[in-house]
């Protein structure tokens, strides 16, 4: 093992599944440096349940290696189950018992013994805000609360590697948020998390690398400021006082900018993509033209920012198609799907892989 | 970096401090993996805990048995051995047999519902002794068939039920029901993993369980049956557990189907615990 190896957790090379016909994971190499956050971002059914199993030694793979702090995952699982833990995609804690038994159980399978496992439950349960619960059976908790109870099982002693399956999909923007601030407490502690995401946002906020994938393959990876970089220099989006001048303020813009501008759904909103070649003297200049520009035209502009792509359109320019393929709920993310064939297409195959990854 | 909102409705249950979970992050050095015999005790307490939760799955193993005793009884008695007391003392122990041995067929259905939920995955990714989990299932069972026994026997002795072998032949008759039913479930545990629905588990479970209970001499003896189904008779596992716990119970020692009977279970833990295992592993 040479020096390099010892500051990564998680490493794969050609990882490979395949259920029946379809190659749910098709070639997946990663490094995730320890440490970190590192996000797997990508649509359901992308492959990212699937290789966080194989990471967590639940399935086989079929082709390649992954080593989990230089343990292979098929040749020495054990080794790999002492470092890791997991939060499945659906809660993984059983709904018949109460908060406190869950962690109970949990702890004595880690080894504690019984007056141990259960201070470790009351301390956990009091970290996360739940001791209130404690003697409630976990079905009648709402999905934030079992979420936490979740992550706390899963960190009741404190693993080297937590892989977090989708930690979010399906909480409130509270919820969601209390999670962020646990995932970042436990990074925070020296954990490795490899957390997989169906939203862009979350990605950025948390991960210090991401890995984006489509298909069972990683179709890009980097920094969130690298991804948004590789996609292009900057983007526009206003908010105009009167939807009427829309179509004119659009004329404006694409005349100055040189780029095709974009109507949002908000009939007040467009948008558009600075190119860096076309953006003569920069990016902020280019726009402050053409904020002068519509001003000149007598069109009132409410709101106006100049940024990087946002993850979603980072996301749009490398598959070709939008991220979100309707099985979001309520995360903002700006792309929303067309509704055209290729659409429907690609959700017919993403619910097909969902099913058969399960 | 507080995450919690004033005026909010459940404030109390919400908030989740930065400093209380870098405290207890601090605090969780992993201990020494626990024994097999230790992870098997805690997966079977688990399944205390669910019986406890969810007294309401113990109806198979009180309504269901005193169901078959009762319909059984007087169902047959008059007709095969002239009166239903006389009956009883020949059907009691059999019915205890079939009652308990069908009653393990839920084993299948429990396993097959718990992989569906994400608390499986959890427990395959710990480092524990693998065969545990499916260990516990079976010793959470022991406990059932020793309450579906006890209601039974309690039944067979407000019926009239007199066995001459007293407490340690009843009790010797129950143990060795109990230690057949646990080799006997690794059957169901290997279905419930194998079969991707609880109705094929159920299905399945049934095609086996039927034919193996009534293809036996739990109602009657069989020098009334063709040959060839004596033949399959006479040498069932449950013709022989029947006959081990019938005699037990009636203060003989059967050592010749107490032997088959221990053998049997033998051969159905020595094949089907590796299978379930596999399957387990490789899920």
């Amino acid at each position: 093992m040479n020096k390099s190896d010892i500051d990564v957790a998680i490493e794969t090379s050609g990882l490979v599944k395949v259920f029946g016909e379809k190659r749910a994971v098709d070639g997946v190499d990663l490094t995730v440096p320890a440490g970190t956050v590192y996000g797997v971002l990508g649509p359901n059914g992308a492959g990212k349940t699937t290789t966080v199993k194989m990471l967590a030694t639940l399935l086989r793979p079929d082709g390649g290696e992954a080593r989990v702090f230089g343990h292979e995952v098929s040749r020495e699982p054990d080794a790999v189950r002492a470092r890791v833990s997991l939060t499945g995609q659906y809660a993984s804690v059983d709904e018949d018992l109460s908060g406190t038994e869950n962690l109970v159980l949990l702890g004595r399978l880690l080894g504690y013994r019984k007056p141990a496992a259960r201070d470790r439950a009351a301390q956990m349960l009091e970290a996360f805000g739940l001791s209130d619960a404690a003697d409630r059976q976990v079905k009648t908790y709402s999905g934030g609360m079992r979420r936490r109870l979740d992550i706390a099982a899963s960190i009741l002693s404190t693993p080297d590697v937590l892989f977090l399956d989708e930690p979010t999909t399906g909480l409130d923007p509270r919820s969601r948020n209390q999670v962020w601030e646990i995932v970042r407490a436990i990074v925070a502690q020296g954990t490795t998390v490899l957390l997989t995401t169906q939203y862009l946002e979350e990605a950025d906020r948390l991960a210090s690398r991401i890995a984006v994938i489509d298909s069972g393959r990683v179709i890009a990876e980097g920094t969130p400021g690298e991804l948004k970089a590789s996609v292009g220099a900057g983007a526009v989006h206003l908010r105009l006082r009167d939807p009427e001048q829309r179509a004119e303020a659009e004329r404006v813009l694409e005349r100055v900018l040189g780029v095709p501008v974009q109507r949002e759904a908000d009939p007040v909103a467009l948008s558009a993509r600075v190119l860096t070649e076309v953006a003569d003297g920069g990016v902020a200049e280019q726009a402050a033209r053409a904020l002068a520009e519509l001003a000149g035209n007598g069109i009132r502009v409410d709101d106006f920012s100049l940024g990087q792509p946002s993850l979603d359109e980072a996301f749009l320019a490398l598959t070709g198609t939008p991220a979100d393929d309707g099985a979001g709920d309520g995360v903002p993310g700006r792309v929303s799907g067309s509704g055209t064939d290729e659409d429907a297409a690609d959700r017919a195959r993403h619910t097909m892989e969902q099913g058969a990854g399960v | 970096m507080s995450t919690a909102t004033v005026n909010d409705q459940d404030v109390r249950v919400a908030p989740v401090t930065a400093q209380d979970l870098s405290a207890v992050l601090a605090s969780g050095q992993r201990p020494e993996r626990p024994s097999a015999l230790s992870a098997s005790l805690t997966f079977g307490w688990r399944a205390v805990l669910k019986i406890k939760h969810v007294p309401e799955q113990l109806f198979d193993v009180t309504a269901f048995p005193v169901m078959m005793v009762l319909m059984y009884t007087y169902l047959f008695g008059g007709a095969l051995a002239g009166s239903t007391s006389e009956y009883l003392q020949f059907l009691l122990p059999g019915i205890l047999v079939m009652s308990v041995v069908m009653i393990t067929m839920y084993t299948g259905v429990a396993v097959n519902t718990d992989i569906e939920k994400g608390v499986f995955d959890r427990i395959r990714s710990l480092p524990i002794w693998r065969p545990a989990a499916m260990v516990g299932y079976l010793l959470g069972d022991m406990l059932r068939y020793t309450v579906a026994s006890a209601v039974i026997l309690a039944v067979g002795l407000v019926l009239g039920y007199r066995p001459d072998g007293g407490v340690v032949g009843v009790l010797g008759g129950v143990a060795l029901l109990l230690v057949f039913s646990f080799a006997f479930s690794w059957i169901w545990t290997m279905l419930g993993l194998m079969l991707r629905t609880e109705k094929s588990v159920m299905g399945v479970s049934m095609m086996v369980i039927f034919p193996l209970t009534f293809l036996s001499n739990i109602f009657v003896d069989p020098e009334t049956m063709p040959d060839w189904l004596q033949a399959f008779v006479n040498n069932s596992p449950i013709t022989h557990l029947a006959s081990a716990v019938r005699e037990l119970m009636a203060g003989e020692w059967p050592a010749a189907e107490v032997a088959w009977s221990l053998g049997w279970a033998g051969a159905f833990a020595v094949v089907f615990a590796p299978l379930t295992m596999r399957l387990y592993n490789r899920m």
